[in-house]
């Protein structure tokens, strides 16, 4: 066994852990997710059918979920870590050959009450796996190119899985998320200078290439970058979400139309309302001062999560909490600049408020694995 | 070993909270500034742009639809419908409720009929339309076929019948070239409003939207077609009504009633026959339009709704041209029926007396060249009265080389020819009244003194259509400066007859001049004799006149073609004759034309005669009370309203 692991206190007993949970990220995702359920709430024209209720009560499942992880030591998390990330892959195999088509992506498994998005475990499993990982290994070794394989591989693997789908948010999200536990592991900065340099010359080659034989984009893929740029070029076509979008944050205002009062969200102006578009329904009805609210919010788990991370000294748990957290703030970041036109649309949930049973329920998963971690924190000497 | 990279001592205890909270600060720190951006952005729409935004948000919502007023209808004068809005039983489909359009445009047609074109068209639409529109698929269906889709409403989903109004002309034939028709707007209609310098209505725009084509449903466009209404709605994104914000109905046009005869009207097609003609006959006493018939004509009712083009081709190359408007658009040489226009231009200038003579050998000598009277022996002595009831082309050489053309032609213009007449006739033309200048201006050569010699027998350069040849008779009948109006009463209302200005001519001429037309018809010696009326209540004095189409030339003369009969047919001159009745005090005078007629006694006089006679008997017959203007007699038949 590596020496650098620290003993977690044993035999906390149940009152003690309730005690050391952290309740204050508990609020906020309560708060957060009550934001969702007003909003699903106002886009189904002021009934809890069908979105607002059923989210309610996966809210209900998730935290009961999330508490009973919580309260599980994380010495028993991390010896699961392995098991998680090879479960979620075969998962993932698994929606290859039996999966339903949603949205025009396989994406779901069909288990009678719920549905399971394996591409959503995948998210915990590579962090959960990447944690273990780091753990495990020195920290010199962290930068060594070897040592380096492993995790690379683990991050890449589920990604063109999920690339396959064909998922492109979530597989980029799942290497973002890897990558952040890299990062945070300590590996070195030359790497990220490379990688920086890497990507920016291949966004270069990607759109010198365009029009050209080599070229590497689909032509639609192609399209949605023009339409992002500028929206109001196709106004009726690929541009339409991210003009709609705007308008309707844009008519919000400085306090908003009112609740229930979003007339673009109302009449149909705006797709993908209760989804991907929900930020925008609430910038609605809430205006600019709702908007920023709900911004606090989120920066605050952050917040939040970082302070837990500090104070815990043991690697996994601190890794775990930062890799997840970060996972959460790119889906919420990515989500509320493609509503505001800020980057071309990738079909990203609002963690939390957008109306999807699957997400919400690892999502609270994810937290009750930040809170198992804060909970079960060594105590220091 | 070295490959795998060093390796700590073991049991050594790591704090490892420094290097992954320092990692963790700066990744909080990129957190904070991508949260920073988030928020920078949600201030710049919501905040700084947010007025720009409501305004696009509004534009989104509420659309302006015009709602169309029903076209006022026309009437002739005592109430007989000549244009009307009809209901018309037809059929839409809305794609996104029918599936597959073909499939239920197959289902459909074993209830209906629905020609190939018509299937194709609508599949075109289909495609090139939002899913939601509805679009026309057969139109002016019976009661029967209507009931049928209506009973079998449950299979035929997406198919929606409606009732509609659609513009039909229950006379169409006899009033084609008066009333005109509707059609669908189409760009020229367009650009024809725009080249006229006003903004196009935006009920045009509507899509079943009728406009006037011709005739007087052209003419009266705007008076018939009334002020759209509108209605506010809000709608989704698609464009699919939500509801109804308000409405405000617009302002249908009003109902016209024209002074037309439908029963003279249509005498006057039967009386034209198979001949391509064109005859308008108007009362004297206040300048009504009772009738204005151009033969061949034809159905305008295909018209409305889009007519087939084999049809329409085969208007187009009948050489008797059905669809030209002959009375309003047909410029012919006026010949001798332009010779009181001569004659009474030559009194007033004084260049010429009643009783005074000119001698016709035959021809009159100007210059190297010979100008012919008709009468290749002459007439000998001729004075006014009887250059009239002979037509003596010598006399009138003179008298024109006497007066000058520039005389002439003030006194056409007078009498109506060579001007505009303010009539809803959307094909009138104006003629041709010849002078010096325009001669200049159009042929570039100077006015010759054999040019006066040739509009003095009313050919060479002059042209008028049968309705100015109408109203210069009603003129000369009448004694003044007579309007001719269209239009009787407006929503009921009657509409009173200007009071017909005083032409500054001294009536006595006038009478001279309606002496000689009187002995035309009713002398011995009239050339339209034969067409005398055997009524002493109700004589008819008149003109006829023959205009060349084209010189008959001196080989052709050498060679015996003297006659038209021995011309082809559309080479043979023009037959026409104008004439007024009751002669003593004329109450209807009419123009007749007969394209390639002939002589004007043996073509054109004839159906004059037999028009004024059937104004005697449907009018009631003559009076010698003279009537103020507009007023009918008591048991007139058609003080009728």
């Amino acid at each position: 066994m590596s020496s650098l692991t620290v003993n977690a206190p044993v035999n906390l007993s149940l009152a003690q852990k309730i005690l050391r949970l952290n309740w204050a990220l508990i609020l906020l995702v309560s708060a957060i997710s009550g934001a969702g359920f007003l909003m699903l709430y106002s886009v189904a024209g002021g009934d809890l059918e069908p979105w607002s209720g059923r989210q309610i009560t996966r809210f209900g499942v998730g935290i009961v979920i999330m508490l009973i992880v919580a309260l599980i030591d994380i010495r028993v998390w991390r010896w699961f870590s392995p098991v998680a990330y090879l479960g979620a892959m075969a998962l993932l195999v698994a929606v290859e050959f039996i999966g339903t088509k949603g949205m025009g992506a396989q994406r779901w498994l069909d288990l009678g009450p719920i549905q399971l998005q394996p591409s959503e475990l995948m998210k915990i499993g590579v962090v959960m796996a990447l944690a273990r990982y780091y753990s495990v290994l020195d920290s010199d070794r962290v930068s060594h190119p070897l040592w380096m394989l492993p995790p690379l591989v683990m991050i890449a693997l589920p990604m063109l899985l999920v690339l396959k789908q064909p998922d492109l948010g979530t597989a980029l999200l799942i290497g973002m998320s890897g990558g952040v536990v890299m990062f945070l592991a300590g590996v070195s900065w030359w790497y990220w200078g490379t990688l920086i340099a890497l990507g920016g010359s291949a966004v270069w080659a990607v759109i010198e290439s365009k029009g050209t034989t080599w070229q590497i984009l689909k032509d639609y893929q192609y399209r949605r970058i023009d339409t992002f740029l500028d929206p109001e070029s196709d106004p009726l076509g690929a541009g339409y979400h991210i003009t709609q979008s705007k308008i309707a944050m844009g008519s919000g205002g400085l306090s908003g139309r009112g609740f229930m009062q979003g007339t673009q969200s109302r009449l149909n102006f705006l797709p993908e309302k209760h989804t991907d578009f929900i930020f925008t329904t609430l910038s609605e009805e809430f205006g600019f001062v709702g908007s920023i609210t709900l911004l606090a919010l989120y920066g605050l788990v952050l917040l939040f999560c970082f302070g837990s991370m500090a104070i815990n000294r043991d690697r996994f748990g601190a890794l775990l909490i930062g890799g997840l957290s970060a996972t959460f703030f790119f889906f919420w970041a990515v989500n509320m600049a493609m509503v505001m036109g800020l980057i071309p649309v990738v079909g990203v949930p609002l963690p939390l408020v957008s109306y999807g049973g699957s997400a919400m329920l690892v999502l609270l998963l994810s937290f009750g694995l930040i809170q198992s971690a804060h909970v079960h924190r060594p105590k220091v000497i | 070993m070295a490959l795998f990279g060093k390796r700590r001592g073991a049991n050594k205890p790591t704090d490892n909270r420094l290097p992954v909270t320092r990692r963790g600060a700066v990744l909080l720190g990129v957190q904070a500034l991508v949260a920073g951006a988030l928020g920078w952005r949600m201030r710049q729409l919501q905040v700084v742009e947010t007025e720009r935004y409501r305004t696009l948000a509004e534009e989104n919502r509420i659309n302006m639809r015009l709602i169309a007023p029903a076209r006022a209808q026309l009437f002739d004068r005592n109430g007989e419908p000549l244009a009307i809005n009809t209901r018309n039983y037809r059929v839409t489909m809305v794609r996104e409720q029918a599936g597959d359009a073909e499939a239920m445009l197959k289902r459909l047609g074993m209830l209906i009929d629905i020609p190939e074109r018509h299937r194709r068209r609508v599949l075109k639409e289909i495609k090139g339309k939002s899913a939601f529109v509805p679009i026309g698929v057969a139109e002016h269906l019976s009661w029967e076929d209507f009931a049928e889709i209506n009973a079998n409403a449950p299979a035929l989903p997406g198919i929606h019948p409606e009732v509609g109004l659609s513009r039909f002309y229950p006379h169409g034939e006899q009033t084609a070239h008066v009333v005109g028709y509707v059609g669908r707007v189409t760009q020229r209609d367009l650009d024809r409003i725009t080249a006229a310098g006003k903004e196009p209505d935006p009920i045009l725009q509507i899509p079943e939207f009728q406009i006037g084509k011709t005739g007087a449903e052209r003419a009266l466009e705007l008076d018939l077609r009334g002020t759209a209404g509108n209605r506010r709605i809000e709608v989704n994104s698609v464009g699919r009504v939500i509801r109804e914000l308000d409405r405000s109905e617009g302002i249908g046009g009003e109902d016209l009633h024209l002074t037309l005869d439908l029963e003279m009207q249509k005498f006057c097609h039967e009386r034209l026959g198979d001949e391509s003609a064109a005859t308008v006959l108007m009362d004297v006493r206040n300048g009504d339009l009772l009738a204005m018939a151009s033969n061949p004509t034809y159905n305008p009712n295909p018209f409305v709704l889009g007519i087939s083009s084999r049809e329409y081709n085969s208007l187009l190359e009948d050489d008797h041209r059905p669809l030209h408007n002959k009375w309003a658009s047909g410029m012919y040489p006026p010949g001798s029926t332009f010779k009181m226009v001569v004659a009474l231009a030559a009194l007033e200038e004084g260049v010429i007396g009643p009783g005074e003579t000119v001698y016709c050998p035959g021809h009159l000598q100007l210059g190297k060249r010979k100008f012919h009277c008709w009468s290749r022996g002459g007439h000998g002595w001729v004075n006014l009265r009887k250059s009239l009831e002979q037509s003596c082309d010598v006399y009138y050489y003179e008298i024109a080389r006497r007066v000058g053309i520039e005389k002439i032609g003030a006194m056409a213009r007078k009498l109506g020819l060579g001007v505009d007449l303010d009539l809803p006739v959307a094909a009138m033309r104006s003629g041709l009244i010849p002078t010096k200048a325009w001669k200049r201006k159009r042929h570039e050569t100077d006015w010759l003194v054999g040019d006066t010699l040739n509009s003095g027998i009313g050919q060479g350069y002059v042209l008028a259509t049968p309705l100015q040849l109408a109203v210069m008779t009603s003129r000369i009948a009448a004694g003044n400066m007579l309007q001719p109006r269209l239009i009787r009463a407006k929503a009921g209302s009657p509409v009173m007859a200007k009071q017909p200005e005083d032409m500054g001519i001294d009536p006595k001429h006038f009478a001279y001049i309606r002496r000689g037309m009187f002995d035309v018809v009713n002398s011995a010696r009239g050339t339209a004799r034969k067409v005398k009326i055997k009524d002493d209540e109700f004589r008819m004095a008149g003109k006829t006149g023959t205009s060349q189409v084209r010189n008959i030339s001196k080989a052709e003369r050498a060679r015996g073609v003297i006659r038209n009969e021995d011309l082809p047919w559309n080479r043979r001159d023009h037959a026409l004759f104008v004439g007024y009745a009751p002669a003593e005090n004329p109450r209807y005078a009419v123009a007749v034309v007969v394209e390639h007629g002939g002589g004007g006694s043996k073509a054109a006089a004839p159906i004059a005669r037999d028009i004024l006679v059937k104004t005697r008997d449907h009018f009631g017959g003559g009076r010698s009370v003279p009537l103020e203007q507009g007023q009918r007699a008591p048991n007139d038949a058609a003080s009728r309203t």
